[in-house]
């Protein structure tokens, strides 16, 4: 198992009823979610937005800590590392963010940017590194002395996998990847993801409120709602039979020119 | 597949060269002032006060920008005015600039305890007039170069730690920040690493800013005597003194006023100009 994942909880301040005096009052964001990711498998978390997808996908990777619960990543209990303890885990586990305008330090060539990460693992070899990975995900090696705002949209995002495998991760999470790309991009991004998934190995997280995309990449697919799981299965099984009613309420709302919906009813 | 996006040259800017160039040559007129400088700036001869420039009447060769009331050349005395105003803008501008934009980087970018703290303490510092504190903190170390230098950092530290704090602040919740952590990086080195890169054109910017505050300041401070020992030629100094003959003598006023106004207004220009520069994006 990559992650195994029991009860877990996790509350955070809520500013937005912050009293003059005394302790912020706490919101709780996820409410005790129990699954796993398997070896190898790609799995889809849905969920509308403030469903807490990205809190969980940052519990995950430990940007955030639990209030509750455990988490285990490949039989490590990680819940209460601190960031000391983490460091030398990092490289297992990686992720490619939403936004790659906010993600990729605008001051930094892409060269650079792929290459931090290896330098503090103690890569060696960088530059032969960092092609390799510009390569990887079909940029050509001259980026690398690029900007980030020289780049499209796309090519960001590309980017934003390069730096994320060229770690050579065991697990990468991927936060709504494509929702600021246009449609032909996004196509190549996700067809580019899972070819690279394929060929690494990788297990992946993928974080979408797009049931279609999530059909056509997961395997397995885990339905959250409210910060709490309502459904999980095989991503065929689930999409045929849907079980619980916001399931079945989200695969309603899907664009009927859809291969399942046409010839039913 | 190459586009001209990352190929734009921009031309460096009248902005850049003109402010630039003004304070090149000052910079050079305060190192070499004993070799440039015509006459001896303390020198006086009572013979020879209140002599208009060079283009007027009665003017006395050798005395391009006239004489004061005491006889003394009015150009040498800028030049050697020059050098206290640009080390005090030098030191005191650094001093302030690492000061406040240290406070402000910790408190913006690590958020909690330490921000309380600084913050807490900002808003106590600015409670005080600036002006009256300078005086007063003057009137206790007493006149003198470095008097006026604590001053200006110990009035001015804050204006770094305000801006660079909510400079950093926003840069921490970009998402480049958290995938430095993803990466493994410790809080220290993406403070300094991915942080500070994007907040020191800003820095520049506020630094330059403050050089220029700072010869204003030496000037206000040596306009009503609190500066160096009015021996040694001061731009306040010389302002001050024109002041009171400005009817019969007005070139004793007008020089050191323009001199000082395009300082000022050149480390200003030379910060927006730098900042532009710097900014990879609008590059
Ligand atoms: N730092 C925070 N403090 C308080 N509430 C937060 C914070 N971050 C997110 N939330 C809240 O948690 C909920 C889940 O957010 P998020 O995980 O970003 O959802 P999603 O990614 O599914 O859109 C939202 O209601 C959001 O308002
Ligand atoms: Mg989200």
């Amino acid at each position: 198992m990559i992650y195994e994942i029991r009860d877990l909880h996790l509350s955070l301040p809520d500013m937005t009823r912050k009293p003059l005096l005394g302790a912020t009052p706490r919101i709780e964001i996820l409410k005790g979610l129990s699954f796993d990711v398997p070896k190898g498998a790609v799995l889809g978390i849905v969920g509308g937005s403030g469903s807490g997808k990205s809190t969980l996908g940052r519990a995950m990777l430990r940007l955030l800590e639990p209030t509750g619960g455990q988490i285990k990543f490949k039989g490590i209990d990680i819940t209460h590392m601190n960031e000391n303890q983490l460091r030398g885990m990092r490289q297992q586990f990686q992720m490619i963010f939403q936004d790659p305008m906010s993600s990729l330090n605008p001051r930094r060539r892409v060269g650079g940017i792929i290459a931090g990460p290896l330098r503090l693992h103690g890569v060696e070899n960088l530059p032969a590194k960092v092609n390799e990975a510009l390569d990887m995900v079909g940029l050509p090696t001259t980026f690398a002395r690029r900007y980030p705002h020289e780049l499209s949209g796309g090519q960001r995002q590309r980017v934003g996998i390069a730096r994320a495998i060229a770690l050579r991760p065991d697990f990468i999470l991927a936060d709504e990847i494509v929702s600021g790309l246009d449609v032909s991009s996004q196509a190549q991004v996700l067809n580019l993801l899972a070819d690279l998934v394929r060929e690494l190995g990788l297990s992946l997280a993928f974080i979408s409120h797009d049931l279609s995309v999530i059909r056509r990449l997961c395997s397995r697919v885990l339905i959250l709602h409210k910060g709490e799981i309502v459904e999980e299965g095989e991503t065929t099984e689930l999409f045929e039979s849907p079980k619980a009613a916001y399931t079945k309420e989200l695969l309603a709302a899907i664009p009927l020119p859809d291969p399942y919906q046409k010839w039913d009813v | 597949m190459r586009d001209a996006r990352g190929n734009i040259r921009r031309p460096i800017g009248a902005r850049l060269w003109l402010s630039g160039g003004w304070l090149t040559l000052l910079a050079l007129a305060a190192i070499c002032a004993p070799l440039i400088a015509p006459k001896d700036p303390l020198m006086q001869d009572l013979f020879l006060g209140r002599m208009p420039p060079f283009w007027m009447e009665g003017a006395e060769p050798g005395y391009l920008l006239g004489t004061d009331s005491l006889g003394r050349d009015v150009l040498s005395r800028i030049l050697y005015g020059a050098r206290l105003a640009l080390v005090v803008a030098l030191v005191a501008g650094t001093l302030t600039c690492v000061a406040g934009a240290t406070l402000g980087l910790v408190s913006g970018f690590y958020r909690g305890w330490p921000d309380r703290i600084i913050s807490r303490f900002v808003d106590i510092w600015m409670a005080f007039p600036p002006v009256l504190f300078a005086i007063l903190l003057i009137a206790v170390l007493g006149p003198g170069l470095l008097s006026i230098i604590i001053a200006i950092v110990i009035i001015d530290w804050t204006r770094f730690a305000r801006v660079i704090r909510a400079e950093a602040m926003s840069q921490g919740a970009m998402d480049y920040v958290a995938s430095a952590q993803v990466a493994g990086r410790t809080r220290f080195g993406t403070m300094l690493a991915e942080i500070l890169p994007n907040v020191l054109p800003t820095i520049v910017a506020l630094l330059t800013l403050e050089m220029g505050i700072a010869v204003i300041v030496e000037a206000i401070l040596s306009f009503v005597n609190l500066s160096i020992s009015t021996d040694s030629p001061t731009w306040g100094g010389m302002i001050s003194e024109g002041r009171t003959s400005v009817h019969q003598a007005w070139w004793v006023l007008v020089f050191p006023l323009i001199t000082l106004f395009l300082t000022v207004l050149s480390f200003s220009q030379l910060g927006e100009g730098l900042k532009d520069r710097f900014d990879p994006v609008l590059r």
